[in-house]
């Protein structure tokens, strides 16, 4: 049944130009950035530096191209996940899937599903694109691997606020607003609280356990936030679509 | 009691302070249309929510095909089919997409969902549309399609919402049709305000009038009600309601509006015919005489002012 669900959410991305615009942009952001980080890799490579002081060409590549993904999918992200619910809303079909036998969870969880599954597209073609460096010289696909596993997380989680969001107003353009302003908000709580990092807040920074992931470390305490990030919120979608019911 | 499809009990929905629906109870058998009669904003829309599990009752209960929809909501819901007021369609989908959707979220089993989707189609005559995008069907093409989303997994219970809201004489009747077919096996539930339409289709009629239930039966007594046993006499030369009390058959006379008498009669009684043969021999100009026809407020009327004696 979430498969289903997922299934049509893929379908309806890809029927729309939006899906294909974003994918495209996206597409096109990364190859640019990628072309650049190997451009720059050959300047500043080719010997100013001392033997100790060059990274290898996947941290040098990777690290242009990760920083910028997860800048971008800032964007993309509320853009896409802005009318899962609040279209459903808008348009009143909402009833289609509350009186088929499918329980809130199977539901949100499915439009989740799809959501992600679109942005793992992404992720994918980022990752055989690092990959195709792989033909001329010797990646760290460990690396490569981290900065990956990070991205998704990050871009789940991301989509997981953004359903929620989505899930309490009628307007998708409200709620790719909020979404936004709430993702920036949680990406740089570490930069206002920089003067205390042992501040409880800025723990709650999304970027400050994404950083970990883009240092090619994956750590239990960094997947345990974003599964934690993506539970809460795909909760409250929940409890925000009974509400519905019960409410009226 | 196999053959109760669906038992609401004391059904009561509270918004605030106001209560929208209350203590609304009954229960429907297998094969029969039920019609769900009532002004805008009477609690129609409201009691086919509940009954569907879109919204939960303040209180009362709810059970299809003996499985309470509160306590087992999925396999109660996998027993009904709903066309809310606004047919549900993703518009950006075609419709074999749209449909196979709808099969496949209701359980249909993967081999049979072809299956189901043509006999949807079929059903609804929507067979040459099913590759055209919903978005660019025409109203009654997309309120067919909302009913076959509701049909396709051939459940006991069909809840259809003012299913015949926006369509064009020829649609109506051809989806009055189906609704009657659909009686024939599954149980039918439909809400509308316009009466003709529950004098047709339907076998049991509710009047549903400030969230209360006032009326709750065959629809013979509608019938009785509307056609009733009255004339619309229009005389020139009126003469004293004693003379026309003396026709054989004429119960009472009351004036209706400008010179024109409201005549009842006695059921069977020929009473046009002796009315128009009077008038002929005592010259009291007769200009027009029809029968009756009371519109849906004055049954309506009748219907609540009846109730009302009756308790």
């Amino acid at each position: 049944m979430i498969f289903t669900i997922a299934g049509k959410e893929l379908r309806s991305m890809f029927s729309s130009p939006m899906g294909w615009v974003i994918l495209a942009l996206l597409q096109f952001i990364f190859g640019t950035f990628f072309l650049v980080g190997i451009d720059q890799y050959f300047q500043t490579m080719s010997g100013a530096l001392r033997p100790e002081q060059r990274v290898g060409v996947t941290e040098f590549v990777g690290h242009n191209v990760f920083s910028m993904a997860s800048f971008i999918m800032l964007f993309a992200v509320p853009l896409l996940s802005m009318r899962l619910i609040s279209e459903e809303r808008k348009n009143q079909t909402l009833p289609f899937l509350f009186s088929a036998p499918l329980s809130l969870t199977e539901i949100v969880l499915g439009k989740f599903v799809g959501l992600v599954s679109f942005l793992t597209l992404v992720i994918a073609i980022i990752g055989a694109m690092m990959s195709s460096l792989n033909l001329w010289s010797e990646l760290d696909f460990g690396y490569l691997a981290s900065n990956l596993v990070g991205l998704w997380l990050l871009v789940a989680s991301f989509s997981a606020l953004g359903i929620f969001m989505s899930s309490l107003t009628q307007q998708p353009i409200v709620a790719a607003i909020i979404t936004f302003v709430a993702l920036f908000a949680l990406l740089i709580l570490d930069y206002f609280f920089a003067s205390d990092p042992n501040s409880i807040l800025s723990y709650f920074s999304l970027l400050r356990h994404f950083e970990p992931f883009s240092r090619g470390l994956v750590d239990t305490r960094d997947l345990a936030y974003f599964l934690l990030f993506i539970l809460t919120f795909l909760t409250f979608t929940v409890r925000r679509l009974d509400a519905d019911r019960l409410r009226g | 009691m196999d053959n109760v499809t669906v038992e609401a009990s004391e059904l009561t929905r509270v918004y605030g302070n106001n209560a929208v629906v209350r203590d609304v109870s009954f229960s429907l058998n297998k094969g029969e249309v039920l019609g769900f009669l009532g002004p805008n904003g009477a609690g129609k829309s409201t009691t086919m929510k509940m009954l569907t599990g879109n919204l939960a009752p303040s209180s009362g209960s709810i059970k299809i095909c003996g499985i309470d929809i509160i306590d087992r909501p999925k396999a109660a819901k996998a027993l009904i089919g709903y066309l809310p007021e606004t047919p549900p369609l993703y518009k950006e989908l075609t419709v074999d997409e749209m449909l196979s959707l709808a099969a496949r979220l209701h359980g249909v089993s993967r081999g049979s969902v072809k299956k189901a989707v043509q006999t949807a189609k079929e059903r609804c005559g929507l067979t040459e549309m099913s590759r055209r995008l919903i978005d660019n069907l025409s109203k009654g093409y997309q309120q067919r399609v909302g009913i076959a989303q509701a049909i396709i997994h051939n459940p006991m219970v069909v809840i259809l919402d003012e299913p015949t809201v926006g369509l064009d004489p020829i649609q109506i009747r051809d989806i009055r049709d189906l609704i009657k077919e659909l009686g024939g096996e599954h149980s039918v539930i439909l809400s509308t305000h316009i009466l003709p339409e529950v004098e047709i289709v339907c076998d049991h009629v509710q009047i549903i009038h400030k969230g209360e239930l006032v009326f709750n039966g065959s629809i013979d007594v509608l019938k009785q009600q509307r056609h009733g046993n009255r004339l619309l006499v229009g005389l020139r030369n009126a003469p004293a309601a004693d003379e026309l009390l003396k026709i054989a058959g004429v119960t009472g006379v009351e004036p209706a509006g400008e010179s024109l008498l409201r005549v009842s009669f006695d059921e069977g009684a020929a009473a046009a015919e002796a009315i128009v043969q009077a008038a002929v021999g005592n010259s009291w100009g007769l200009y027009q005489i029809s029968p009756d026809q009371t519109s849906l407020e004055d049954v309506f009327m009748q219907l609540t002012y009846q109730d009302a004696v009756a308790n």
